[in-house]
């Protein structure tokens, strides 16, 4: 069990200790009183200018792992074995004034949410200057460093947001500032933990080509933490995946997603939709089983019980380190044999989309009023579903595509002139004054089942009234009809006496899912459905609805910010900017076409765990508030195309391109044909 | 800013009519005659007379309502008829209020430095016997009746400590000093019943702004344990005690009346007491409306250091 | 809760994968419906705060209903041992100045008590939960008014404002009862609604309202049984508070009856300036009594609150 090993994968010739050396570490949380293993023995480097990325799926250790490299340990963690050094120097060992010396002067750590990792109450410049005065600096020295630091991170008119309170900043610019406090020491090492994880696709994009270019010029060790694939795999020369506290894979980017090694590894990249994969191609893997616990008790190898290749050796001896080429190794008895790791199956099934349109979006605006002023969060909106088909919706927080489906739903009331039609026939706007058949026609995937399910109602309770409610079945019927939905979603008897929390979070939105398919919906409504899940779950879930909506022959209105994810399933995609369509088309075209300038920034934003160099066009700037759009074109105060005079000036039509792609955009397909000046973009290396 | 300060008053200005209509009621809605009750059983039919004349009962409700409105904004609530008949009303209720105002201050000087020292010390030290001994004792105290401590304390200080005295009030002329130290039991009283409360939402408050990133960014920094308390812990920790604080302080004034009975402390809850003992109608509104009106401060006052302390708060506050 | 272990053993094909795996609070297996309640009341009786309480309270109980088996004296009993006699074996707690047995009056004086806070925090509860769970979910207008309201009770001393509204209505019990009532419905309305406002934000609400419920099946139904935890701590806080006001009332001479009553605040209210002469007994012991209930009570609100936020 105990795996102390001490492993250096290269020789050691180098010249200085590497900025990070974690070795055997061992650590528990007491729990009541009784200790919970969460890491078992976790061994890695990271060297001065390289950037070391750790991925793996919630519990498995990861971010105890970022906070002991700095050895913060909550107050219930214990270390049990194992050091963790820093420059040669033993930081399990230091005192604690040698410890905030430390702290102070050689590292730094960047936190999830930005908004969290600033103090409220304070001003941004005193924060920042703050983190220079504890290097000794006087009070004025550090206010000019904290100007510069700021400039450093390219924030626009730093001395007005030094003046300015966390709350008046986005979330991006906020990271910024916490990046900029973060390196006020130039910092050895500096530990990032999932730092643009809640961030927009085009603000995350913006944050990491910003600690990019900070790398190449701080030549510090980094240490990122990450559930996104890609995010690891566009900014780390070297990644560790972790299951069940330990390092079970390691070895360059390249080496370990293009060649994973180890069956967890190769399970995990098998689950994410790649290389533009299709729901109409393969099912996503999903790893069978689940992850142990924090504290269970283990065999030897702990990825034992999950895994397709495994023998009895795995559970009597540990597993050996192996290397696979220079610098990537594997802890698996069963190299030889990672070929019989199954592959996501094929589908054979087609998938049939219907030629008449179900459900209609026509025309529909929706205006709120705040304080006095009109807030037009959807403008003119036209869409159409047709039988078993997906449209996926996506867009920046803020564009106005929950505000449509909440529409849809009849939870808001749409503007004068706007309607929601069912086969052709207009819905009343309210749900409450919905017909029985309007009401079931249409039904919503929440993206949080915490919130969207009664945590006081059986599963039983909860599917079978909206079996009673939207069908009418009573009885006895109710409850076949109630057991018959469960056994559809893979849910068994006995999931249907339990209550919400004692589900984990892929059977609640399984659950979720089961009470909108309950009556029989035309279309489901799902917004984010995956966002709150780990990979493999998330893999799961999507097999689960592709295949639900070929038995069911329901459309989807598929709402993510994981574009991903959206390519996977959707058949058309339909792209948002402040409530308005900007641009709409089957997912091949959108995905090899021309695109609406907007579209052509946000696919260029995703970190692609493919590793494929892209351009990338930055979106300068946050989205405006739709209380006050822009005039002409909304979007031309981030276009990297417009054109002066015009844009600024009048708004453009939906025009159709080809038949089905639309885009609401002035310029050609030539003028959007042409390459993008060089200056714009930002290359990745 | 301006805004958020003109609706709280105008909020404190709606709950004040609300009370004033409440207030004008009471003599109203009584069960029997409450001129009788002032007057006494043996009182002559034309003395009888005489009273509900100048209480103003014979006039419409809305009439009273308005005559009292009017003494609210002149300060003006004639003179008493029984508490000390002839007096003023309104020497009355500034003399209670001076002394409430004395106990307040002193209490407030030991209590709140002593509760919020206990909640952050607790919070700080977490689940560890010293935080479960403090708040366990501190709750058991804060649940006992105000003036069960108080009769406690006279048993077990003021009768074998002779420093400790029995009678709150000092002898006129007394000097400050003297008059604090007969203050001292009503105070520990009053510090036995609010340390656990006020101790329990510093220490929540705290453990919330421990259990931040902030604080862990701070703590990250190198700053020491003293520097991130100061800095970046106290402010945001300590607002739901200004709040707490704030409502209190009006019940401290008005809700002491079993205390200051025990004590024999001539404050506004004896006051009121006597008032309705005596069916005293003028002193009684005017010694309720007090309360009331130094509550709203209070709570204004609290708000308004919450802002200070909270520029989201402040701008929340503002909005809706 | 592992169990996990035995779980995973069989592989599934990939389809049939439950991905139970994620969240560190993992599935509870096989009967484990009523599983997380259990572990709830196994924190509660395990509390050593909730047994004590219970025993408090339960002797004081037990006093109340049957105070024969615990005294053979009456309350108002001239004991032989007469007046003002110190704590003895012939008067365990001693006797008062009219030559009562101390200890009897205290076993006695539980009974009023005992029923007077209980029905009065009841009543509250019942009225204070609908208004919260109406304001709550259904805001708008009828929410301002009542906030309003709520705000103006609460502005003045709950005390002050029974003292009042007693002297205006008359001392008789059904008053009592009503005007602790009223007093408490304020504050556990405002307990209520931010629960009830922070349910509706949730989804779950959203979907109901979605496939059409309507709004009284929605506080009923969906709502309230995710708020009756919170009722229980808070009839349990309110509990204690009502036999601080109770007391406080009769300390002030505003219960009614009479002053010869076996009651607690009575009796510390009638004997309490005897201890200046140093006849602590017949004043502290009641006092004691009263100290006795309300942390037993206290004891016993705060491990509940405990377990059902566990």
């Amino acid at each position: 069990m105990t795996v102390t090993e001490s492993h250096t994968p290269e020789p050691a010739d180098l010249a200085a200790a590497p900025a990070l050396a974690v070795d055997g570490l061992e650590m528990s949380y007491v729990v009541r009183g009784t200790p919970r293993k969460i890491l078992r023995g976790v061994t890695f480097e990271v060297r001065q200018g390289e950037a070391y990325g750790l991925v793996g799926e919630s519990g498995c250790g990861k971010s105890t792992t970022a906070y002991a490299a700095l050895r913060y340990l909550p107050s219930n963690g214990v270390i049990d074995a194992g050091r963790v050094l820093s420059g040669g120097e033993e930081l399990t060992a230091m005192s604690a004034i040698e410890l905030r010396k430390f702290r102070a002067e050689r590292a730094s750590m960047v936190f999830q949410d930005p908004v969290q990792a600033v103090n409220p109450v304070l001003k941004i410049g005193t924060q920042v200057a703050e983190a220079f005065q504890v290097m000794g600096q006087s009070k004025a020295e550090a206010r000019v460093s904290a100007l510069a630091a700021l400039e450093r991170v390219h924030i626009a008119a730093p001395e007005s947001v030094m003046e300015r309170y966390p709350h008046q900043l986005s979330g991006g610019m906020l990271q910024r500032v916490v990046i900029a406090m973060g390196l006020a020491c130039d910092p050895t090492l500096l530990v990032l933990d999932e730092p643009t994880t809640g961030l927009d696709a085009t603000v995350e994009a913006e944050v990491l080509d910003l600690v990019r270019e900070l790398r190449s010029e701080l030549n510090s060790a980094i240490l990122l933490i990450a559930h996104n694939l890609g995010v690891i795999r566009t900014m780390c020369d070297r990644v560790g995946v972790m299951y069940a506290g330990r390092i079970v894979e390691e070895g360059t980017v390249a080496e370990v997603f293009d060649n994973p090694s180890h069956p967890y590894t190769k399970g995990l990249l098998n689950s994410i939709p790649r290389r533009g994969l299709r729901k109409t191609d393969s099912e996503l893997f999903s790893i069978p089983g689940a992850a142990p616990p924090i504290g269970a008790s283990l065999p030897n190898c702990t990825f034992v019980d999950r895994c397709p290749i495994a023998t009895d050796l795995c559970r009597t001896d540990v597993p050996p380190i192996v290397q696979r080429s220079d610098g990537h190794w594997t802890r698996c008895h069963h190299v030889d044999r990672l070929d019989e790791v199954p592959e996501p199956e094929k589908v054979t099934v087609k998938y049939d989309i219907g030629t008449e349109q179900v459900i209609g979006v026509e025309g529909v605006s929706k205006t709120f009023r705040q304080r006095g002023r009109d807030v037009p969060a959807l403008v003119g909106v036209n869409l159409g579903f047709a039988e078993g088909e997906t449209l996926g919706l996506v867009g920046e927080s803020g564009s106005g595509k929950s505000t449509l489906a909440k529409t849809m739903l009849g939870v808001h009331a749409p503007d004068e002139g706007g309607a929601i039609t069912l086969r052709g026939r207009t819905m009343a706007d309210k749900a409450t004054s919905r017909i029985e058949e309007s009401v079931r026609a249409i039904s919503m995937v929440f993206q949080n089942p915490d919130s969207a399910l009664n945590r006081a109602w059986t599963v039983r309770r909860i599917l079978h009234r909206s079996v009673v409610k939207l069908t009418g079945v009573k009885g006895a019927a109710a409850d076949r009809r109630v057991e018959e939905i469960a056994e559809g979603m893979q849910l068994s008897t006995r999931h249907l006496d339990m209550r919400p929390r004692q589900l984990s979070g892929g059977l609640k939105q399984r659950v979720a899912i089961a009470r909108a398919f309950a009556g029989d919906p035309e279309v489901v409504v799902c917004d984010e459905p995956t966002s709150a899940l780990d990979v493999s779950v998330q893999a799961a879930i999507l097999n689960l609805l592709a295949r639900l909506q070929n038995e069911e022959r329901s459309s989807y209105l598929f709402i993510s910010h994981d574009i991903g994810v959206v390519r996977y399933l959707a058949d058309r995609i339909a792209v948002m900017y402040l409530g308005r369509i900007m641009e709409i088309g089957a997912t091949q075209t959108m995905f090899e076409g021309v695109n609406h300038p907007y579209t052509e920034a946000l696919l260029s934003a995703v970190p692609s765990v493919d590793g494929v160099a892209e351009n990338r066009i930055p979106l300068t700037g946050s989205i405006p508030s739709p209380a006050n759009p822009p005039p002409g074109c909304v979007f031309h105060t981030r276009c990297h195309r417009a054109i002066a005079g015009l844009c600024e000036v009048t708004e453009p039509e939906l025009v159709e391109l080809s038949p089905g792609h639309s885009i609401k955009c002035h310029l050609t397909v030539e003028q959007l044909n042409e390459p993008i000046k060089a200056d714009v973009v930002a290359t990745l290396s | 800013m301006l805004r958020f300060i003109l609706r709280r008053l105008m909020l404190a200005f709606v709950t004040l009519a609300f009370l004033l209509v409440i207030v004008t009621l009471i003599p109203n809605i009584a069960p029997g005659d409450p001129a009788r009750k002032i007057a006494g059983g043996t009182a002559s039919p034309e003395r009888l007379m005489q009273v509900t004349e100048s209480l103003g009962l014979r006039d419409s409700v809305l009439t009273q309502l308005q005559k009292l409105a009017t003494s609210v904004f002149t300060l003006d609530f004639g003179d008493s008829f029984s508490v000390a008949a002839g007096e003023p009303v309104m020497s009355l209720v500034w003399s209670a209020l001076g002394n409430s105002a004395k106990l307040v201050i002193l209490a407030l000087i030991v209590i709140v430095p002593l509760s919020v020292l206990g909640g952050l010390v607790t919070a700080y030290k977490k689940d560890t016997w010293i935080d479960r001994t403090i708040i366990n004792v501190g709750i058991a105290f804060s649940a006992i009746p105000d003036f069960v401590a108080g009769v406690f304390l006279l048993a077990f200080l003021a009768v074998p400590v002779d420093f400790f005295k029995v009678q709150a009030a000092a002898p006129p002329g007394s000097s400050p000093l003297v008059q604090i130290q007969h203050l001292l039991l009503p105070v520990i009283a009053v510090l036995m019943v609010y340390f656990g409360y006020i101790a329990r939402v510093t220490r929540a408050g705290t453990i919330t702004a421990l259990d931040s990133d902030y604080a862990r960014t701070a703590f990250m920094r190198g700053l020491s344990i003293p520097q991130v308390f100061r800095k970046h812990i106290a402010r945001n920790a300590l607002q739901p005690t200004v709040a707490v604080l704030g409502t209190q302080l009006g019940y401290l004034f008005g809700g002491m009346v079993a205390l200051e009975r025990v004590f024999g402390y001539q404050g506004v809850g004896n006051l009121i007491l006597r008032a309705v003992d005596r069916a005293d109608y003028p002193v009684l509104r005017a010694g309720v409306l007090a309360v009331a009106v130094i509550y709203m401060l209070a709570t204004l006052s609290a708000d308004l250091l919450i802002a200070y302390m909270n520029p989201r708060a402040r701008q929340s506050l503002g909005d809706n | 809760m592992s169990g996990t272990q035995e779980a995973g053993a069989p592989a599934p094909t990939p389809n049939e994968s439950t991905e139970d795996a994620t969240s560190t609070e993992s599935e509870v297996p096989a009967e484990g419906k009523k599983q997380i309640r259990k572990e709830q009341f196994r924190v509660l009786y395990t509390s050593p705060g909730f047994i004590i309480g219970v025993l408090i309270v339960g002797f004081w109980i037990v006093a109340s209903v049957l105070p024969g088996i615990l005294t053979s004296f009456n309350p108002k009993e001239f004991v032989e041992a007469g007046p003002r006699v110190r704590p003895s074996s012939e008067a365990w707690l001693g006797t008062d100045k009219n030559g009562w047995d101390v200890y009897t009056r205290v076993i006695y004086g539980a009974r009023k008590i005992l029923t007077i806070a209980p029905i009065s925090t009841a009543v509250a509860i019942v009225v204070g939960t609908f208004l919260g769970l109406i304001m709550g979910y259904y805001k708008g207008w009828v929410d301002e008014i009542l906030s309003r309201v709520i705000e103006a009770i609460l502005s003045i001393p709950i005390i002050l404002m029974a003292i009042v509204i007693i002297f205006t209505f008359g001392r008789s019990t059904t008053v009592i009862i009503g005007t602790i009532a009223v007093l408490f419905v304020p504050a556990i309305t405002r307990t209520i609604r931010s629960a009830a406002i922070a349910e509706s934000d949730l989804d779950y609400v959203v979907s109901a309202k979605m496939r059409g419920e309507s709004g009284f099946f929605i506080v009923t139904r969906e709502i309230l049984p995710n708020v009756t935890g919170l009722v229980v701590v808070e009839g349990t806080v309110r509990l204690g508070y009502a036999i601080f006001t109770y007391t406080t009332l009769a300390f002030l001479g505003f219960v009614g009856g009479n002053i010869t009553d076996a009651d607690w605040g009575i009796d510390v209210s009638q004997n309490y300036e005897q201890i200046a002469r140093d006849i602590w007994w017949p004043s502290i012991f009641p006092a004691a009594a009263i100290a006795s209930l309300v942390i037993g009570v206290n004891l016993i609100a705060d491990s509940i609150d405990k377990a059902v936020n566990s």
